[in-house]
């Protein structure tokens, strides 16, 4: 299967483009790393991508065909501030079982904690939200995942451990994954072919 | 070595201020509720007694207790403080939640709704309601509720679109889940206790305004217990020195305000999870 | 890669001779929370922290998210909420700081450099925000200076008469900068100046807080960024459940590692994409249950039963310090 976005061109408001004709693709199974200077729109395509922006021409494919905007999206995001990406009236247990309910393996692989689960996301660290938000979007419908600046808030430790996790489970699932950072070593080490956005 | 330390116990501080203002609030509504009207009655014998021990707040010119008058006029601005208050959130619910759900032209409609009511000055635009509804109880209930549903109106709305927008209900929709489960799950608990402090908020207003427009002779007639009546009334005896008549209702309608308030505040910070855990 | 700022630095890096301008011992920092109902429990967010900073010295903090490190830059500047109590002593100088000669200091000799251009009256045009900074000379001369300042930030000398939004983010750290620098300051903070900053941008930062320090100031800078930090630090000081471990060289953080002496540092070294993106098992303990023994032990690969009942305090190593009882 193949993730493929042709020609996209897109604009905020009626400033001057971010990205115009850009293609990209993914396999299943890839990991591809996304780099370049900010403001260069890399995050913009990672939300093209996953559907959550419109291009303003151009297509983005999963498989062929457009993704169905109602359904289960194959190609999850994962953001780089897991504050701003769990409901901060929700329990831990609750965030964690929006999508699907991972397997106790897998959880504690992640280094969740049981003692988590019946907490406040406030009451969590960053390091600590994030392998919920992380987890949470590897569903076995999950096809792609983009992963923009995913560990770029955390410590080198909590890094590793969250990539370990992923980069696993991606290569038993034949999931694609999209790397979107500024660290180049951290994409010479997960990538195996990294794209530079430029102009 | 303990350098510093800050304050402590707000929580038990919370619940005490909550569980005694609902006691003394529910106590007055109960003893108003309660007292017979004809328990009013005039005494021709014991007209003009100051504050004492027989009559805690005095007895008026006609020799009917100030204390009983009093609380039974509380009791009756409490209940127009509970139906207006909680008339104006369902107003407020409604819009705030559909304007930004339907969007473009209702969302604009509502907002220019809240702007052109906000634009009026409340006092007058209760006056004309209430005085168009044809005064009495009705008139200041409608007149209250109708100008009261902005400001929270603004704060849900705000709370929706903020919620709409959020990262959280943006993956939400990207796992597939429909319009009824994000409103459910992820408005519902944001929304919810915005409203039930909302409510609690509009509360003294609204018994405020019952007791200044009835002051002014356009709210409650004058043969309703209420404090605005009373405080009227005593208008005519205050410079021939019965201070009474006026103090005691007054001072009691201010304290069931800010027990009112403090109410909502103390709900407030046990509701919210990030207030709630700390302090 | 670096080499022009590892020169400087090796140029002034003696070793830390002098007393420290600004010193915390034994410092602590806990929150009350209730569990259910009305019960309540302490949490240790920061214990046991010993930290020293020195003129034209930078130190930066690392440590992971929830390590408390955040909460160490508040405590300092007074900006905890209410739950929190303080423990410890707090030496300014060799003057030990009070509650009230700790208000004093804030602001005037401690300074917080904010990461937004949030933090600037944005009313006021920026130039005078700058003057104000400086005390007891004529108009006329406080422009001078300020636009002295600016130059030394490469900022043009019509910066002076912009408005806070006219500046970007870089421009506005140096405009912060710029303040602190005139300012009678001495001690400067910054929390996490370099979050998910492209390489221009961070050798940017880099140069900008160099500079400060290379004017006399003592730095603190706390961040997640453990390359950030050996790029820009003279030491640094590894966080971990509130607490230091381990007070190294910033040198000690490149190559095999060998210099390091707690397992923990080591641990974050390897982890390091460039080095062996190695992770280690197990989650930092949360502020509500710390270990009785030492704070690292559930992930230690070289813990002794000894460490599992009583916390190694702090103790010198090789020019550091190390909070452990096998570290050699």
């Amino acid at each position: 299967m193949r993730l493929e976005a042709r020609n996209i061109s897109f604009s905020y408001q009626d400033e001057k483009p971010v990205l115009s004709d850009i293609d990209f693709t993914v396999e299943t199974g890839e990991i591809v790393g996304l780099t370049a200077p900010s403001g260069y729109g890399k995050s913009t395509l990672g939300k093209i991508l996953a559907g959550y922006l419109k291009p303003d021409k151009g297509t983005v494919l999963v498989d062929g065909k457009s993704a169905d905007v109602k359904a289960f999206h194959p190609v999850q995001l994962v953001f780089q501030h897991p504050e701003k990406a769990v409901n901060p009236r929700w329990k831990m247990k609750k965030i964690l079982t929006e999508a699907w309910v991972p397997p106790e393996e897998m959880i504690r692989k992640m280094g969740i904690e049981q003692g988590w689960m019946n907490r406040w996301p406030a009451e969590l660290s960053g390091g600590e939200l994030q392998r919920f938000c992380v987890l949470r979007a590897l569903s076995p419908q999950t096809k792609f995942l983009i992963a923009d600046e995913m560990t770029t808030m955390l410590d080198m430790i909590t890094q590793a451990q969250i990539w370990r996790v992923v980069t696993e489970y991606a290569a038993r699932k034949e999931m694609g994954i999209v790397v979107i950072s500024h660290d180049t070593y951290l994409l010479k080490r997960l990538c195996s072919r990294i794209v530079r956005l430029n102009e | 070595m303990k350098l510093f330390r800050l304050q402590k116990g707000t929580r038990e501080r919370a619940i005490a201020r909550i569980v005694l203002f609902l006691v003394i609030l529910t106590a007055v509504m109960i003893a108003g509720s309660h007292i017979p009207l004809d328990s009013i009655y005039v005494d021709l014998e014991n007209i003009n007694h100051p504050p004492g021990l027989t009559h805690l707040f005095g007895t008026d010119w006609v020799g009917r207790d100030m204390l009983t008058r009093t609380v039974k006029g509380l009791s009756l601005s409490i209940w127009v403080g509970i139906i207006c208050s909680l008339s104006s959130t369902v107003i407020a619910a409604v819009f705030g939640i559909l304007g930004p759900t339907l969007g473009g032209k209702a969302d604009a409609v509502i907002s220019w709704l809240v702007d052109l009511t906000l634009s009026v000055p409340h006092t007058i635009l209760i006056i004309l309601v209430s005085i168009a509804c044809g005064g009495g109880f009705k008139g200041i209930v409608v007149g209250v509720a109708a100008t009261h549903w902005t400001s929270l109106t603004r704060i849900i709305r705000a709370e929706v679109i903020r919620i709409h927008t959020s990262e959280y209900v943006m993956i939400s929709k990207r796992f597939g889940k429909s319009r009824r489960f994000i409103a459910l799950h992820h408005m519902v608990p944001h929304v919810v206790p915005q409203m039930v402090v909302g409510t609690i908020l509009v509360f003294p207003h609204a018994i405020l305004h019952e007791a200044s427009i009835t002051f002014l002779g356009f709210g409650l007639p004058p043969h309703e217990p209420a404090i605005g009546v009373i405080l009227s009334e005593s208008m005519k005896y205050l410079t021939s020195g019965q201070w009474w008549l006026a103090f005691f209702p007054g001072v009691c309608l201010i304290c069931v305000s800010i027990m009112v308030s403090a109410l909502g505040k103390s709900l407030e910070q046990i509701m919210d999870p990030v207030t709630a855990y700390k302090k | 890669m670096y080499t022009a700022d590892m020169e400087t630095r090796q140029k002034k890096s003696s070793p830390e001779d002098g007393m420290p301008v600004f010193q915390v011992m034994n410092f602590g920092v806990s929150f009350s929370q209730y569990e259910n109902g009305i019960n309540r429990k302490e949490l240790h967010v920061i214990t046991d922290l010993d930290i020293e900073l020195y003129e034209g010295k930078i130190l930066a903090v690392v440590g992971s998210s929830g390590s408390g490190k955040s909460l160490l830059a508040h405590a300092i500047m007074g900006i905890l909420p209410g739950n929190a109590t303080i423990y410890g002593k707090m030496f300014y100088r060799h003057e030990e700081l009070t509650r009230a000669s700790i208000a004093r200091i804030r602001g005037k000799k401690i300074c917080l450099i904010p990461q937004s251009v949030n933090y600037l009256d944005p009313l006021e045009k920026v130039g005078s925000q700058i003057s104000r900074a400086i005390n007891g000379v004529p108009k006329a001369e406080k422009k001078r200076r300020a636009i002295e300042m600016m130059a030394r930030y490469s900022l043009d000398p019509q910066v002076y008469d912009y408005y806070p939004h006219q500046l970007s983010g870089g421009m506005a750290r140096k405009v912060l900068l710029s303040i602190a620098l005139l300012s009678d300051c001495e001690i400067l903070i910054a929390d996490e100046p370099t979050p998910g900053l492209d390489e221009p941008s961070l050798a940017e930062v880099l140069q900008d807080f160099r500079l400060a320090a290379d004017e006399g100031k003592a730095v603190l800078m706390i961040t997640h960024d453990i390359q950030a930090a050996v790029r820009i630090a003279d030491r640094i000081a590894v966080f971990y459940a509130g607490s230091t471990l381990e007070v190294a060289d910033a040198k000690a953080f490149s190559g095999d590692g060998s210099q390091l002496c707690h397992p923990y540092s080591k641990a974050l070294l390897q982890a390091m994409p460039q080095q062996d993106f190695l992770p280690l098992d197990g989650v930092q303990p949360m502020p509500g249950d710390l270990p009785e023994g030492c704070l690292f032990y559930e992930r230690c690969p070289i813990r002794c039963e000894d460490c599992r009942c009583s916390r190694p305090q702090s103790r010198p190593v090789r020019g550091g310090k190390v909070r452990c009882f096998y570290a050699a």
